[in-house]
């Protein structure tokens, strides 16, 4: 029963007289959010904040990142302390109701996976009864955890922990037999490690975790706003469109409509979204952070400590499950 | 009120009387008071109403009797992930209680003992107890837990290295495990007949306390001293002992193992959390460090005379102290060691930091995210610790007031 | 005596012998460590013991530090560099991430090229303050200190400074109408006018004149937000404008739980008891989550400020105890004095009571100051960047990803050398107070 009334219905107003963009981020986990020596905040997630900000204002550096912890990211953005959450957070059915959030799109397919040491001598999860395992609290992780162990009838003892450098302490440490978190960050947690070939990370995938943006309930423009934002940068990606080249594509009109009409020299599709967005607005976007390929590629692809494949993240050319709806 | 008493001649009561007489004038002020309390509040709460309803949320405790889903590392009640988000709460609250009882047993005696050991007359003694009570004094609880906790888990075995005919790492006594999980000591197992050796030990420690009783009257009458302890010891033991061989060792003992196969991990016994063993050494040492402060402030408040009249009488040194000089440091001792129980109470709170399950963790951790209860979850949570705050503090109260000086 | 005596050979010495040098065994080290160390088997157990102590805890940290890498730019060249200079196996801190990170820990994000201004707002905090800590000081520094709330914010947030000479100049005009109409003998209507008119003032005037001062002189510096507050320099803010602004609701509390209208002192001891039952902790998840329902829609103002009121409001009740000690540490005699000289409640708190009172809680109100500031190390726990929030965020970047004791070694270290001194300041002036009592 959310109430329509006119409240919350203008963020994209708010934004705009406040003269930046408030983004939910997480506090620090490698590759997707973490401040770097001077202070700016680079990742994945950051990426995304930067172009919704580069469609409302043409400028990407028009984001103010708020840190969230687990615990508190969802109340953040419900309190209006946030417009819009970009914290690799799981999109599920009560999330989506009871919470009174919205997730507009899938950022990041991602699992649940189990990292563990090689001298463990386990080859599957289903072979972990009886582990010690670490796991961040406040997660949809502690409750697949439950579920995976009691339907495989094993039984395990977690281990609580506040956030992902702790876990990597922790399991270094031997304080649990396995750690668990988003196959994602598993390969972040590996890379940082001083012998990372003594651990490996165990085949199952014990669930569906689809990482996106969230904003609140009953704003439909600013849902909409950010969700074309994010299939901007996948139609970028499928069209060949490059940080590189978008200046010279969006000079003008090409062979490709659809093009034309992401970069504006066909059809003015920005002014839909919003009032004052420019019909320009995916080239700045583009301008500004790449397309989605190229921005995976630079804070979580195979050239950086993560090395991550692109696996279920590929363009759904590619055998992926990234898929824009058209532009049109 | 008592305004009505005949006081200066009844004239026609005018209204600036309110503010210049000073009968009405108290009276005026705390109508004010009042009414701005009310206003304040009022708007607080109109704030709140459109707000929860702009948000399509409402108040509803209803959330607690719904299914948690997640597990809690340590239940000292029954509790599954089936059980509702109140279980959880329970479980939560029971262990609370627990870091904090045992925090505030621990914490007395290093207190004290620190306390003591400060104004030892060995230098070296001395000099590493301020040492103690100036690092933990002078360094954030926060900090403490976190190193407590990194250390235990770096510095003891895993539980795979307790495995095989020559395991890496040996039990202490051949009873009691630390590992980087936790600690394991044996557990009793009661048998057929223990309820019985229950009743007859339960009994036996009532026998001592009566002996105990009888000797001192009889001292007190008498003069003569009757040998109390080596009876009660008696007393206490050999019955005991005799029902436990007759009965057939109803009671076992049982030690933990690590099982042979599978994920080395303890079988048997009890398992002491690392995360609670972090949080009450951390809490113990920190506390301990401002009990030890007002231990010595409490010794040095009492005067000299006394132990020199003490030791003119003929006291000896340990009877001075037990006699004369506790039972009056005592007094000054109390009252700030009830505030630094308070203090370690709330600062059980922390337990977060190392993911031990308290009520923080369960209630106002992943049942308020999972829920999106966080109005009412904070709410509860305040509840809880100011219930205990104020019942501890009243009970302490109350001790004090029966130990402090009687003045006539 | 005899006269014989005189006449007997001179059998006893009639000079001093020099004095002989005591037994070596009772001098100099031998005799100390006789005396201090060794001076029962009680002692003699608890003196190797504490050698034990010692050695168990310096053995393996001792070298640790001290073979420490100090120049590297991740931890990876740091394993890479040890390797080099220690055979394999040995342990090294690795504190370059010290000098790489140095910055974050102590100003957080603060822009770079302003990091002079937190240390100059201490600095001007400090001289506001030396006045009434260190009674020697000249009294004309006092004339800072109401001015340094205005210039300390305009240094730390920057922007123009005249907005917070605007929102100063309406408290100027408060106390101002407040003397003027109370020298006129109208005491309810000054107290209106004091509040009422540096309101009106704040929602109408002082705006406008901010900006129109500003078009004129352009006197600003460059804004940074709170956001970008972080390590020492906010765990210091907030509990520096923690303690100072909770002092004067903490000296309101105090009188209204000493008062004898029951009211208002039921409802103060109602606020200390609630604040001080419930931890730090759960305040500031409701500065961070609930506080916003209680606001009129839309006002949101950031996660620093409302954790500032917050811990405002809680180191308030903290603080009214401080000052209740001292107001009941007062000889019973002074109140009556004040009745007797026919003065007012509040001419008698303020001419008598309070100085003397106040000035006994000094120490009180300090220790409460150090507990509140390794209190600040709490809100890591809602994600602002404090030293151990930000030591975790260090922890997660790819370059630093591993590290940890060198981290909080330092954290540590540098909280007890504040916390230490702070605590000798203490000392020392209750010390100094006893002297000045008897």
């Amino acid at each position: 029963m959310a109430s329509p009334g006119p409240r919350r219905a203008a963020t994209l107003d708010d934004v705009r007289s406040r003269g930046t963009l408030n983004c939910g981020v997480n506090p620090g986990l490698t590759g997707f959010a973490a401040p770097d020596a001077s202070g700016r905040w680079e990742g994945f997630d950051v990426d995304l904040c930067r172009a919704v900000a580069a469609t409302i204002f043409g400028d990407p550096e028009k984001v103010t990142f708020t840190p969230l912890s687990g615990e508190t990211r969802f109340t953040a953005l419900a309190a209006g302390e946030v417009d819009m959450l970009a914290r690799n957070s799981t999109w599920t059915f009560s999330r989506d109701t009871d919470l009174k959030l919205d997730f507009v799109a899938v950022n990041y397919y991602d699992g649940q996976g189990f990292l563990v040491p090689k001298a463990l001598g386990v080859a599957s999860a289903k072979d972990l009864d009886g582990a010690t395992v670490c796991i961040q609290t406040g997660t949809t992780t502690e409750l697949n955890l439950a579920d995976f162990f009691r339907v495989n009838n094993i039984t395990y003892e977690p281990v609580p922990i506040q956030n992902d450098a702790e876990g990597r302490q922790q399991y270094l440490a031997g304080a649990c037999d396995t750690y668990t978190t988003d196959a994602s960050g598993l390969a972040a947690a590996r890379s940082t490690f001083e012998t990372p070939d003594d651990h490996i990370i165990l085949p199952e995938i014990i669930s569906k975790e689809p990482l996106g943006p969230a904003v609140r309930h009953g704003d439909n423009q600013w849902a909409d706003l950010v969700r074309w934002t994010f299939y901007a940068l996948v139609a970028a990606e499928e069209l060949g469109i490059t940080q590189a080249n978008v200046e010279e594509m969006a000079a003008a009109a090409g062979d490709n409509p659809e093009i034309n009409r992401l970069l504006g020299t066909e059809d003015e599709l920005g002014p839909m979204m919003g009032a004052d967005i420019s019909p320009q607005w995916a080239v700045n976007v583009i301008k500004a952070v790449g397309n989605y390929g190229e921005v995976f590629d630079r804070h979580l692809g195979p050239n950086t400590p993560l090395g991550i494949e692109r696996g279920l993240n590929a363009q759904w050319t590619q055998g992926g499950l990234m898929y824009a709806p058209p532009f049109r | 009120m008592t305004i009505a008493q005949a006081g200066p001649p009844r004239q026609a009561f005018r209204l600036s009387q309110l503010l210049y007489d000073t009968r009405y004038r108290s009276l005026t002020i705390q109508v004010i008071a009042l009414f701005l309390l009310a206003a304040l509040i009022a708007y607080l709460i109109r704030n709140l109403v459109v707000n929860l309803h702009d948000l399509g949320k409402d108040f509803d405790f209803g959330f607690l009797n719904r299914r948690a889903g997640y597990d809690i590392a340590q239940t000292l009640i029954p509790y599954t992930n089936n059980d509702t988000h109140l279980r959880a709460a329970m479980v939560g609250i029971v262990n609370t209680l627990l870091v904090a009882g045992l925090g505030i047993v621990t914490a007395t005696i290093v207190g004290i003992l620190a306390g003591v050991l400060r104004l030892s007359k060995n230098w070296l003694v001395g000099r590493l107890m301020t040492v103690y009570v100036e690092t933990f004094r002078n360094v954030p609880l926060l900090l403490w837990i976190i190193l407590v906790y990194a250390v235990l888990s770096e510095s003891t075995p895993a539980p795979a290295a307790f495995r095989g005919d020559e395991p890496e790492a040996s039990k202490l006594f051949g009873l009691v495990a630390f590992t980087n999980r936790g600690t394991y000591f044996p557990s009793l197992v009661w048998g057929e007949g223990a309820g019985t050796l229950a009743i007859m030990l339960l009994l036996s420690i009532l026998a001592a306390l009566l002996w105990q009783g009888y000797a001192r009257r009889r001292q007190a009458a008498t003069g003569q001293p009757l040998p109390s302890l080596w009876v009660m010891v008696a007393i206490l033991v050999l019955p005991v002992t005799v029902a436990f061989v007759l009965l057939g060792a109803p009671v076992s003992v049982e030690v933990p193992t690590v099982r042979p196969t599978g994920i080395a991990r303890f079988q048997g016994g009890i398992n002491v959390l690392n995360s609670l063993v972090a949080l009450w050494v951390a809490l113990t040492l920190y506390t301990g460090a401002f009990i030890a402060e007002i231990v010595r402030a409490g010794i040095l408040a009492v005067s000299k005379g006394q132990t020199e009249a003490a030791f003119a009488l003929g006291l000896r040194p340990g009877r001075t102290t037990r006699l004369v000089i506790l039972p009056q440091a005592l007094r000054v001792i109390v009252p700030p060691l009830i505030s630094q129980y308070l203090n370690l109470i709330k600062n059980s709170s922390l337990a977060v930091a190392v993911g031990y399950p308290d009520v923080k963790a369960t209630l106002g951790g992943v049942t308020m995210n999972q829920t999106g209860r966080e109005l009412e979850s904070i709410l509860l949570l305040a509840l809880f610790y100011l219930v205990v705050s104020l019942v501890i503090s009243l009970v302490l109260n109350i001790y004090n007031r029966r130990i402090s000086l009687k003045e006539r | 005596m005899s006269e014989l005596h005189a006449q007997t050979v001179a059998q006893v010495r009639d000079t001093m012998l020099p004095p002989v040098p005591p037994p070596r065994r009772e001098t100099g080290a031998i005799r100390w460590l006789r005396q201090n160390l060794f001076s029962g088997p009680l002692n003699i157990i608890l003196t190797v013991l504490a050698i034990w102590l010692l050695w168990v805890a310096l053995r393996d940290v001792v070298p640790w530090a001290w073979r420490g890498v100090w120049r590297a730019s991740s931890l990876n060249e740091c394993r890479a560099i040890r390797d080099q200079l220690y055979p394999e196996g040995t342990s090294a801190a690795c504190w370059a991430v010290l000098t790489d990170r140095w910055r974050q820990l102590v100003f957080g994000f603060y822009p770079a090229s302003q990091i002079w201004r937190p240390p100059l707002a201490l600095v001007v905090f400090l001289l506001a303050v030396s006045p009434i800590l260190f009674a020697r000081l000249p009294r004309r520094l006092l004339w800072l200190t109401p001015a340094a709330p205005f210039l300390i914010f305009w240094l730390l947030w920057g922007g123009t400074i005249w907005g917070p000479v605007a929102a100063a100049l309406g408290f100027a005009l408060g106390v101002a109408a407040f003397l003027a109409l109370s020298r006129a003998r109208y005491p309810i209507l000054a107290l209106l006018a004091g509040i009422l008119l540096p309101v009106l003032y704040w929602s109408f005037v002082a705006g406008p004149l901010a900006r129109a001062l500003a078009g004129v002189a352009p006197l600003a510096l460059p804004a940074v937000a709170s956001k970008d507050f972080g390590g020492f320099t906010l765990s210091i803010i907030i509990g520096l404008s923690g303690i100072s602004l909770s002092l004067p609701l903490g000296v309101l509390l105090a009188l209204g739980r000493r008062s004898d209208m029951l009211i208002i002192s039921k409802a103060s001891v109602f606020y200390i008891e609630v604040i001080r039952g419930v931890p730090l902790i759960v305040w500031l998840f409701v500065a961070q989550l609930i506080l916003n329902y209680f606001l009129p829609r839309g006002t949101n103002f950031d996660l620093m400020l409302r954790v500032i009121i917050m811990v405002t409001l809680f180191a308030a009740a903290y603080i009214a105890e401080v000052i209740r000690g001292g107001l009941a540490a007062l000889p019973r005699g002074q109140y009556e004095a004040g009745d007797a000289l026919g003065l007012t409640y509040w001419q008698a708190m303020q001419l008598i009571v309070l100085p003397q009172a106040l000035k006994i809680s000094i120490p009180g109100i300090v220790n409460s100051f150090i507990g509140l500031f390794k209190d600040t190390t709490l809100v890591s726990i809602i994600a602002m960047f404090d030293p151990i929030r930000m030591a975790s965020s260090i922890r997660a970047t790819t370059a630093w990803g591993g590290i940890y004791w060198e981290l909080y070694v330092f954290i540590g270290l540098t909280f007890w050398v504040f916390c230490f001194s702070m605590s000798r300041y203490s000392i020392w002036l209750e010390r100094r107070l006893e002297r000045g009592h008897r």
